[in-house]
Formats: structure tokens, C-alpha cells, sequence
């Protein structure tokens, strides 16, 4: 076994459970203690029947064996709920610690990592990982304490009986551990090509049509029959490795049993040991059967619960990147907000902005408009530090945004994503999102649903606020999420407003209604409109368009059309389309 | 909100359903041979695993106790004998009812995917792939689980806890009685294990599922709970909702650390009694010693069949419920059939029609009205129009991937749904614009399953400007296309869903021009090779590209599921209507260049 590299990160939730640890191996010894008691009474009592016994010995000896069995289950009721349990609340524990570290980290971890795969690790890995706390630690203990209290007692009746009869068990664990890899081998190999013929009707499913349209339904066919024959010759291998593991097992534990029939009897016979002595040892030989077989399983147990710690370890020491490094003391903020010659580029290190330089007054608003990919969301996604601009190149209130606290800063911005996210919650609860749990919370989601043009539409769900979003509830069209989406960012009474693309599931008569009510909440605010739509800009104090990360036009809407660019053309474009659109 | 890849279906148990289980046999009927022998083989087994104790008895009482150690030696040998005999039957029995499983699940897979390759594309609208693919894999192996686990072991269990109670009825029969008085109470503790722990065991699979919902949710908008500073509420919201699942499972570990101590008491009380009554028969002289020795060691073996037997309802249960989805599926009727006595056209002219056609996907909302055109043989018709205006609904249907409400659409003059489906489409060939790439090489990706050999594949390739980027790659046309074509270029995916149409050689080629933007290179190699592939075919071409558009014979412009304007590209633009600013939207630009760097545009 390799070394427990990655498990010795668990030592230090151990040790806060040292006290259920200790009560739990203490509770197990003595039931190894009480479980090797059983065999020396029924030695005994099989040994004074062959001489001849009172009836009320007998009523002991049964007395007896019931009564230390009893005490025993106590034990071995309080062994796995203390062993059992401690496991479960160190599973608690560490899922609770995985999630808090997820919390701290950027969203540039979120989109490098895939969510399945870190879903995997917080629930199979984990899983794994309890396996060693609980079963784990659990059998290799009783394992143990078993092995040595029966081969003590055994050895008491005879050393030479236990080493022939050993040599079979000693055999399982062999058995156990030689064929466990093989077996392991030979189903990794039966489940790749499980996935590979999920691929394949993965892959003639989701192409339907390209299917049919060529005809290719019998080749099709075909191909699926030969993966599945593949899939049943491997089976055919597995099949044939796991047959063997299972009757063997019980062949060599047969055959210890046979070496006492056949070895023992003699020695009873030559009076070497009693009849009493060689019914003890067959029970002694058949309490070791089941450690024989857990020694293999607990290696495993072991191996990849460590692979499984190792892989939530890297979770685990993910730096969180985008934290409060000793922030200057700024409780609020204006809205003042600055680029100054602003490079930024993602992790490929293809600049995405270059040298943006522009100043935005507390209290304006600035559309950003052009062509996809051009750089807009990734802007205004630096403003609270969604993702870690160069320092001194992105100011809020002539402070560089890494220096303000962080809980400042993004409580300052309300933020509207591209891509509504909305929690499968509460209508209420997704608008209040963003606000304390206690406190004026009803006032602020009504005036916030009000502006965003969603109070209507809630008035018609029905529960209303309380209708539940989701699966759970009703299905929101892509319009109305983005309203909710809206009303949440608008409810924490922000002093920069961000609206990321966020109207274009709206239709135009609705947007023209939140644009309205808008209105007065922006007079007060700091606006970024990121949009599409030129409906939607030509009202802001400055317009800017951006184009592959470069800031090309500047202006007001009437400047920009004057000018004839990029702008001029998006509105001639719009108005066309309007046109079509009215056409019957 | 939703979790896209994570289909999982209700775990709901299906209650006993007598037809359903029939019907699942039935599968069995192809391996009526080898699912005897697994039975005959079991029963052996059973039998030999009942050997050991009573040869005990038989060597204490006839050898041991009579001093009489040379007898042993054919006792060891007789056990030593029974012990190779069980594990070769053993191995045996494993062997060949897994593998008939095997088997079984192969029929059904086999039955279940060509069963998929019948339905209608609607279909396919409407269940998501996920769920599908549950059907194939996950289903097939819960009824798999039903037969080489659940219905023949059930028999062995059976058979065990029988021969143990026959074996010791044979023995002494009232000492027999005296100790199964205790297998009622193994019953009991067993029955109340698995109620207890089925009912926790729910609990647990609902916290887990609640756990991964909100992993899900709040790994995928982790931006959202840090822009709104929620992370100290979800993370309390988390720990609640972990502490439940803990609580749950804590539940369920009662359950474990009751029933098996009860377990262990349940057998020391039939220890005990054997003690004390069997003892005393000792002791009278009607119990031989080894009698007792033997009792002892079968009453340890009572509950493993009893808890074993028990379980078995859990995979009975599974089972159905997959069944019944497998079966629902499969009963599911194809939509769009092949004619019983189809038209079959010598030879394929290319003239398609379509006439008065209306249709729609769901009842009442119709999606086409009244659409009626004629494409010649060799001649080619663009259709444009705004997103949603049907264009992609006329191609689905003369692919008759689905069936028109009204009207007709035909080929040479036969309605479609005359035709065998397989010679229709082997006449039409469809490039869409995801163009849909099979694991396998570049080659088997032009060819597809059809017999065309290397030098059509080659030619096809060159004729349409892919060969060059294909001889680049490391081993050719014989290049593993990985993960749905990740390692190609959008361009050359397109280049090469034009070399697998070229190669099929089509009479009518339908295409949905790709919208995205390549690099102007690559661009120029697409226009040639579109003029390659156009030649002399009937052409229907869902047109984004200007060059396309102006060199056809008709344009038709579709406007909300009808037709508005038709004729060439100078005429429509002429008219000044529909077209004229859909040019103005869509097509301008490819004359004046990318955009930004666009010249000032006429004001409309």
C-alpha cells in the first residue's frame, strides 16, 4: 500500500473527535473480548457432557452463552453507532469545510473546472473518504483484535493444530488481494466500454436526424451489436475472475475445516486435546473467516480513500485569488467609477481589453454597446471583481477596486448578468436575495418588483411571491427571469447599477416600461447599460463602443449617429428590423 | 435551477405487477437450457453446502469418540471431495447465469436501440437524450440485477433454509422443533430491520438528492451568491441542509447497530436451547454428541437466507419500475412509417414539390401555411427569411423526418409517404449547419455505414477542398475524429460535411449554410467547394451567404410560415419589399466587409 499521503490531512478532524474514537475501540475490544468468550463455555460445556453433568449445569452453560452474547451486542450496538457516527460527523464537517473554501474562490476556478466534476468530488470522493473513517477504521480494528484474541485462545488448545489450520485462512487473504486488482482491472475494462456504448447512443441519438437523412439506421445497428458484443466479452472475462473469487474463498476456509476434522480428530483421539477443545477451535476457525476476507477489502477501503482525499485536497488548496488584502476603511461609496488604461486578459493571456480608459461621474450612465465577443461583459465584470484587473487600472471612488473591502464593493454594485442564474427558491426569495435576513425586506421586494415591471406578473402566479421557482414550481419564460434578476439586483438599493445585457429576453413594449420606471432610480445612481439594443441606450449620458477590446466610438446617441460608425449602423439596422417585424 | 445532465428519474418503487413480470420472462425464453442447468446447479449447491456439519457429527460420533483416528482419513477425504464438487459447482452456477444476464441484457438493448432507430424525429423532441440513454443502460441493468440476483437465487436461499430443516428433522426431530422456534423471531428482527432501514434509507437518497440540488445550483451560479456577499448565508443554508443528511444517516446507523447484535443474541438463543435441551437428550442417551455438535453449527446458518430473502423484494421492486419504463418506451409507436407497398422510383430525377402545405409541431399552432413551390430537376431554390420563419421546418419535412397536415410534399411526383423511407432520403442529402461528427476516422465519417470505397472517399474530399487539411493531420483520412470533432475547425467541419454529402452522391442536396464566421481563407475554400457540390444537383439552401443567393434560380422569402415573395435575386430587390431588407440585414455586409470597419451605410 502506498503511503497515506493525502489521509493524513484527516488527523486533525480525528483528533477532534478523539474522545468518540477512543469510546468506540474501547467498546470494540470488549466485544472482541466477549465474542471469544462464547466458544470457551460451549468448550466446556461439551466436555462435561462426555463426562456426564447435572441438569443444573446445563441450565449455566446455556445461561451463560445467551447472557455473554447479550453483553456483547451491547457492546457492538454502542461500537458502530460511536464509530459509525464519528465517521458521519467528520463527513459533515469536511463537506461543510469543502463548501466554505468553494465560497472564497473566483469565478475564473468556477469556469476552469467543470461543475460535474467538482460535484463528484464533494459527494463520491467524499463518500469514499468516510469509508476510511467509518468501515475502515472499524474493521481494521476488529480485524485485528479478532486475529489476536482467537489465535491466542487457539493456541492455548494447540500451536501446532492452529498453524495447519491457519495456513488455508492465510491463503484467503492472498486470494483476496490477487484477485480484488484483477477483478478491479477487468470491470475498469467492462465499464469503459459501457461508456463507450453510451457514447455511441449518445452520439446517434442527439444526431437523429443526420441518421435518418443518410439512411445510416443498419450500419447504426451494426455498430451498436459490436460494441455490445465487446461489452460481453469482457463481461465474459470479468465473469470468469469474479466466478472464482467467491468459491474460492470458501474452498480454502472449507479446507481449514477439513484440517481439523481430519488433524484434530486424531489428536482427540490420542487425547492430545479434548472433544471439547476441537469444537472450540472449529468456532474459533470460523470467527477468523470474516477478517481473513476484510483484510483485502480494508486495503482497498484505504487506497482509494486516499486517491478520493487527494482529489478533494485540490479543491481544498485552491487559492481563493480575489480576497480583502488589509483594505483601506471605506464603509460606503459614491459610484465614482474610472478604467485607466485598462489591459485585461483571461488565462490564455489574449488580451481581451485594451488600454480602456474612461471616467464615469457618480450618478451617470454609460451604455456600452458592440459587435459579440468584443469585450463588453468582461468590463463591467471587472467593477466587482469577478475577475482581478491589473492594480491601479479599475477605481471605484479614486480607490483601486483590490483595496476596498470587498463586502463594501460588491454591496455597492447591483449587478445583472448576461446569463440570468436565478435559485430554485421563492420568487420573494430570489428578489430579496441579496438583502439581510432580517429586517425591512417586504417593502424593498415589492418597490423592486414594481420598477422591474415583475409585480404584475407575480400577481398572476399562484402563491405570488411565495410561488416557488423551478422544478419545484412554476417554469419563469426567459423574460421574466430576467426581471426577477433585475428587482434582485435593484432591492439592495445599489449605488452602481449593472445591467450586463440583461433586457434582451424582454419584448420591446416591457422594456420600454422598465426603462421608464428606471428612470428615476437611475437620476441617483451609477448606470453601466450593456446592450444590443439601441432602444435601450439612447437616453444614456455617454455612449461607448467597443470593438475587439478597444473603445472605437465615444458619444452621445445623436453624436454617434452624426458620426456614421459602428452605432449608426446598429440603429438603421434596428429600425429595419422593427419594420419587418410589424409586417403581418 | 434545472440540472442539465443529471436525468434521473424519480426513484419510485413499482409495486408486484403480475403482466409486467411475464412479459420480463419472456426474455428468458431464447436460454430456457442454460437457466435450468443455473437451477439444477444451485440445488446441488445447496445440498453440498450442507455436507460439512453432518459429516462433523459423523466423525465425532462414529470416529472420535470411538478412538477410531485411521476412520478420519476417508471422512477428510469425502469432505475435502464435497468442497471441490462445491466450488467447481459453484463456479459453475455463477458462470452461466451471469453470463445468460448478459445476454438477456444484450436482447434487450438490441430490442431497445433498434426500437429508437424506427422512431420518428419528433420523438426525439420531445425526451431528452439523458433520459434516453438512461433507458439503455441504467433500466437494462436493474431487470439484469432481477434475474441473476433476484428469481434464481430466491430458489437457492430457498432450498438452503429447507435442507438445513430437513437435515435436522432427519437428526432428532424434537430438538429439531425446539430450535426453529427461534426462525419466526429471525423473521421478525429481519422484517423489522428492513422496514426500519427501507424507510431511513429513503430519508438518506432525499437528503443526498437535496445536497447535490444545491451543490449544483450554487457551483453554477457561485457568481451570483459572491456578487450578492451570500456566501456566509448559503454557507449556514449548507450546513443545514448537511446536517439533515447526517441526521439521516445517524437514523439509519440504528438501525445497523440494532440489527446485528439481535442477530448474534437470536443465535445464541438457539445455541443455548441446543444446549439445554439437546444435553439433556445427551445425557439420556437419545442425542449423540456429534448430533449436537451438528445442530449447533446448522443453526448458525438460519439467517443468512432469511435477511438474503428479504432483500430480494428490494430488486423485485427496481426492477419493475425499470421494466415498465423499458416497456413504455418500447411500445411507444413510430410515427412516420415505411408504406406498406411503396412506390419505387427507377430512377430518382430530383424534382421536388410541395403542395398546399401546412403544418405544425404541436396541434393548433401551425408552423407552415399553405406553402406550394416546385424545384426542377438541377435547379437551385434558396429560401431566406427572418429566425422562425420555417425555413428549417420545409427541409424537415421534405426529409420527412416528420408528416404534413395538409397538403403534399414530393419527389418526382410521389408523395413521400409513399416512398420507402431509406430510398427517399438515400436520394436527398442533408448538410446542416452543426454538422454532426460519429467517433470513428475522418474517412468513416465521409463514408458513414454506406459501401463507398477509398478512392470516391478521396475524390469526394478533394473535389470539396478537404483533403488538403486532411493529409495534414497526423494520420490522415485515417485520423480518430475524438469528443464530437473537438480537434477540427469549425470551417473544416464544415468541409468535411460537404465531402460526406459529395460522396453519397445525392439527386437533390438540401443545406443550411453555416452562419458562423471562419477566417476569410477558409471562407473562399467553403464557396468553392459549395459551387463543387451544387453541380448538377437539385439544390434547397437555407442561404446565409450572398454568392449563394445570387446565383440561384428562385429565392423564396418566407415571412411567419408562409411564402411571401419569390423570384431571382434582381427582381426581389427590385420589389423593394420583404427581401430588400432582409438583404439590407442579413447579406450587406458580406460586400462591404467585417464589421467596425464598415464604410457609412445609405440611410433607409
Amino acid at each position: 500500500m502506498k503511503r497515506a499521503r493525502h489521509l493524513r490531512r484527516l488527523l486533525p478532524y480525528l483528533g477532534r473527535h478523539r474522545k468518540d474514537l477512543v469510546v468506540g475501540i474501547v467498546a470494540l475490544l470488549v466485544r472482541t473480548m466477549l465474542s471469544v468468550a462464547s466458544p470457551w463455555v460451549l468448550r466446556h460445556a461439551i466436555d462435561d457432557l462426555t463426562l456426564g453433568l447435572t441438569r443444573g449445569k446445563l441450565w449455566l452453560y446455556a445461561g451463560l452463552v445467551l447472557g455473554i452474547v447479550a453483553l456483547e451486542a451491547v457492546f457492538l450496538y454502542w461500537m458502530r453507532r460511536v464509530l459509525i457516527g464519528m465517521s458521519r460527523e467528520l463527513e459533515f464537517e469536511l463537506r461543510n469545510d469543502l463548501y466554505h473554501h468553494l465560497t472564497r474562490l473566483p469565478t475564473r476556478y468556477f469556469q476552469s473546472h467543470r461543475t460535474g466534476d467538482l460535484m463528484s468530488r464533494a459527494t463520491n470522493d467524499l463518500s469514499a473518504v468516510r469509508m476510511v473513517l467509518g468501515p475502515g477504521i472499524m474493521y481494521t480494528a476488529s480485524t485485528l483484535t479478532t486475529a489476536v484474541a482467537t489465535v491466542v485462545l487457539m493456541i492455548r488448545i494447540s500451536p501446532r493444530l492452529l498453524v495447519l489450520s491457519l495456513l488455508p485462512l492465510l491463503l484467503v487473504s492472498v486470494l483476496v488481494r490477487y484477485f480484488g486488482r484483477r477483478i478491479h482491472d477487468r470491470f475498469e475494462a467492462v465499464q469503459a466500454q459501457l461508456a463507450e456504448i453510451s457514447a455511441i447512443v449518445q452520439e446517434n441519438l442527439s444526431g437523429a436526424r443526420v441518421v435518418r437523412a443518410y439512411a445510416q439506421e443498419p450500419p447504426e445497428l451494426a455498430r451498436f451489436h459490436t460494441a455490445n458484443q465487446e461489452y460481453l466479452q469482457r463481461n465474459r472475462q470479468l465473469i470468469r475472475m469474479s466466478g472464482v473469487l467467491y468459491p474460492g474463498i470458501q474452498l480454502l476456509m472449507g479446507s481449514g475445516a477439513v484440517l481439523l476434522l481430519w488433524l484434530g480428530g486424531r489428536m482427540v483421539v490420542s487425547g492430545a486435546i479434548t472433544i471439547g477443545e476441537f469444537v472450540a477451535f472449529g468456532a474459533y476457525l470460523a470467527m477468523l473467516h470474516w477478517p481473513m476476507i476484510a483484510l483485502g477489502w480494508v486495503v482497498n477501503i484505504f487506497e482509494r480513500g486516499d486517491a478520493s482525499m487527494g482529489r478533494i485536497a485540490e479543491i481544498l488548496e485552491a487559492p481563493p485569488e480575489i480576497e480583502d488584502r488589509g483594505p483601506a476603511a471605506v464603509a460606503s461609496l459614491r459610484g465614482q467609477v474610472e478604467f485607466r488604461h485598462l489591459t485585461f486578459a483571461y488565462d490564455d493571456g489574449r488580451p481581451v481589453l485594451h488600454d480602456i480608459d474612461l471616467e464615469v461621474r457618480a450618478g451617470s450612465t454609460v451604455a456600452v454597446v458592440g459587435p459579440t465577443g468584443s469585450g463588453k461583459s468582461t468590463l463591467v465584470s471587472l467593477i466587482p471583481r469577478l475577475f482581478e484587473a491589473p492594480a491601479g487600472t479599475v477605481l471605484v471612488d479614486g480607490h483601486d477596486v483590490r483595496e476596498l473591502p470587498l463586502s463594501t464593493l460588491r454591496g455597492a454594485v447591483g449587478f445583472v448578468p448576461q446569463e440570468t442564474f436565478l435559485f430554485s427558491e421563492t420568487v420573494g426569495e430570489n428578489v430579496a436575495f441579496g438583502l439581510p435576513a432580517e429586517g425591512e425586506r417586504d417593502a424593498r421586494v415589492q418597490w423592486a418588483a414594481g420598477v422591474a415591471q415583475l409585480a404584475k406578473d407575480v400577481a398572476d402566479f399562484p402563491k405570488g411571491f411565495d410561488t416557488f421557482v423551478g422544478e419545484r414550481g412554476i417554469t419563469l419564460s426567459g423574460g421574466q427571469k430576467q426581471r426577477t434578476a433585475l428587482a434582485r439586483a435593484l432591492a439592495t438599493d445599489p449605488r452602481i447599477l449593472v445591467l450586463d445585457d440583461a433586457l434582451a429576453s424582454v419584448d420591446t413594449q416591457t422594456e420600454e416600461d422598465i426603462l421608464r420606471a428606471l428612470r428615476g432610480v437611475m437620476a441617483t445612481r451609477t448606470t453601466f447599460l450593456v446592450s444590443h439594443r439601441v432602444s435601450t441606450v439612447r437616453e444614456a449620458d455617454l455612449i461607448v463602443v467597443l470593438d475587439h477590446g478597444r473603445i472605437v466610438e465615444r458619444g452621445t446617441h445623436d453624436e454617434l449617429i452624426a458620426k456614421g460608425g459602428f452605432y449608426a449602423d446598429l440603429h438603421r439596422r434596428q429600425l429595419l428590423e422593427e419594420e419587418m417585424e410589424k409586417t403581418a | 435551477m434545472s440540472s442539465p445532465g443529471f436525468h434521473e428519474d424519480d426513484p419510485v418503487d413499482k409495486s408486484y405487477d403480475h403482466a409486467l413480470l411475464w412479459r420480463l420472462l419472456r426474455y428468458l425464453r431464447p436460454y430456457k437450457v442454460p437457466v435450468a442447468v443455473s437451477f439444477l446447479l444451485i440445488v446441488v449447491m445447496a445440498g453440498l453446502d450442507l455436507v460439512g456439519p453432518w459429516l462433523t457429527k459423523v466423525a465425532i460420533d462414529r470416529y472420535i469418540r470411538q478412538g477410531n483416528a485411521a476412520g478420519l482419513d476417508g471422512m477428510a477425504l469425502v469432505y475435502l471431495a464435497t468442497l471441490l464438487a462445491a466450488f467447481g459447482v459453484r463456479f459453475g452456477q455463477i458462470y452461466i447465469l451471469q453470463m445468460t444476464g448478459q445476454r438477456v441484457m444484450l436482447d434487450l438493448r438490441r430490442e431497445i436501440y433498434s426500437h429508437l432507430q424506427r422512431l420518428h424525429v419528433a420523438f426525439f423532441d420531445l425526451n431528452p437524450v439523458g433520459r434516453l440513454m438512461t433507458r439503455v443502460t441504467t433500466d437494462v441493468d436493474a431487470v439484469n440485477e432481477l434475474f441473476t440476483s433476484g428469481v434464481v437465487t430466491v430458489f437457492g436461499d430457498l432450498f438452503t433454509l429447507f435442507g438445513i430443516m430437513g437435515v435436522m428433522m432427519a437428526m432428532n426431530w424434537k430438538l429439531a422443533l425446539v430450535t426453529f422456534s427461534v426462525i419466526p423471531l429471525f423473521f421478525a428482527v429481519t422484517n423489522w430491520f428492513r422496514r426500519g432501514s427501507r424507510a431511513t434509507f429513503r430519508e438518506v437518497r432525499r437528503w443526498v438528492a437535496r445536497i447535490n440540488a444545491f451543490l449544483q445550483e450554487n457551483i453554477t451560479g457561485m457568481a451570483v451568491v459572491q456578487l450578492f456577499r451570500r456566501e456566509p448565508r448559503n454557507r449556514e443554508a449548507f450546513a443545514a441542509v448537511n446536517r439533515s443528511h447526517t441526521e439521516a444517516n445517524l437514523a439509519q446507523i440504528f438501525y445497523y447497530a440494532v440489527f446485528y447484535p439481535a442477530i448474534e443474541i437470536l443465535a445464541a438463543l438457539a445455541t443455548a436451547l441446543i444446549i439445554l435441551y439437546g444435553g439433556m437428550r445427551v445425557l439420556a442417551g437419545t442425542l449423540t454428541l456429534g448430533a449436537l455438535v451438528a445442530f449447533i453449527q446448522y443453526s448458525e446458518r438460519f439467517w443468512r437466507p432469511i435477511s438474503d430473502l428479504s432483500e430480494k423484494f428490494n430488486i423485485l421492486q427496481q426492477a419493475m419500475a425499470s421494466s415498465e419504463r423499458i416497456f413504455t418506451l418500447l411500445d411507444t409507436a413510430p410515427k412516420v412509417v415505411a408504406p406498406a407497398a411503396p412506390v419505387r422510383l427507377e430512377r430518382v430525377r430530383g424534382r421536388v414539390g410541395f403542395e398546399k402545405v401546412s403544418f405544425g409541431y404541436a396541434p393548433g399552432v401551425p408552423v407552415l401555411h399553405d406553402i406550394d413551390f416546385t424545384v426542377e430537376p438541377g435547379h437551385r431554390v434558396a429560401l431566406v427569411g427572418a429566425t422562425g420563419a420555417g425555413k428549417t421546418s420545409i427541409i424537415s419535412l421534405l426529409e420527412r423526418f416528420y408528416d404534413v397536415q395538409a397538403g403534399r410534399v414530393t419527389l418526382d411526383g410521389v408523395d413521400v409517404r409513399q416512398l420507402d423511407p431509406a430510398q427517399l432520403r438515400s436520394s436527398l442529402a442533408l448538410v446542416l449547419q452543426d454538422v454532426h461528427l460519429f467517433s470513428g476516422t475522418i474517412a468513416s465519417n465521409i463514408r458513414l455505414g454506406s459501401d463507398i470505397p477509398d478512392e470516391r472517399v478521396r475524390a469526394a474530399a478533394r473535389a470539396v477542398h478537404a483533403h488538403r487539411f486532411i493529409e495534414a493531420l497526423p494520420k490522415a483520412y485515417e485520423t480518430e475524429v475524438r469528443e464530437r470533432g473537438a480537434t477540427l475547425s469549425v470551417g473544416q467541419k464544415q468541409l468535411l460535411s460537404f465531402a460526406r454529402a459529395l460522396a453519397h452522391d445525392p439527386r437533390v442536396l438540401i443545406l443550411d449554410e453555416a452562419t458562423s464566421s471562419v477566417d476569410t481563407e477558409t471562407e473562399a475554400l467553403i464557396q468553392d467547394a459549395l459551387e463543387v457540390l451544387l453541380q448538377g444537383r437539385t439544390a434547397i439552401v437555407i442561404a446565409h451567404r450572398l454568392s449563394t443567393i445570387q446565383h440561384v434560380d428562385q429565392i423564396l422569402v418566407m415571412h411567419k410560415g408562409r411564402v411571401r415573395e419569390r423570384g431571382t435575386h434582381q427582381e426581389l430587390l427590385a420589389q423593394r419589399g420583404l427581401y430588400w431588407r432582409l438583404y439590407q440585414l442579413q447579406y450587406k455586409d458580406q460586400e462591404t466587409g467585417a464589421l467596425g470597419e464598415a464604410e457609412a451605410p445609405a440611410r433607409a
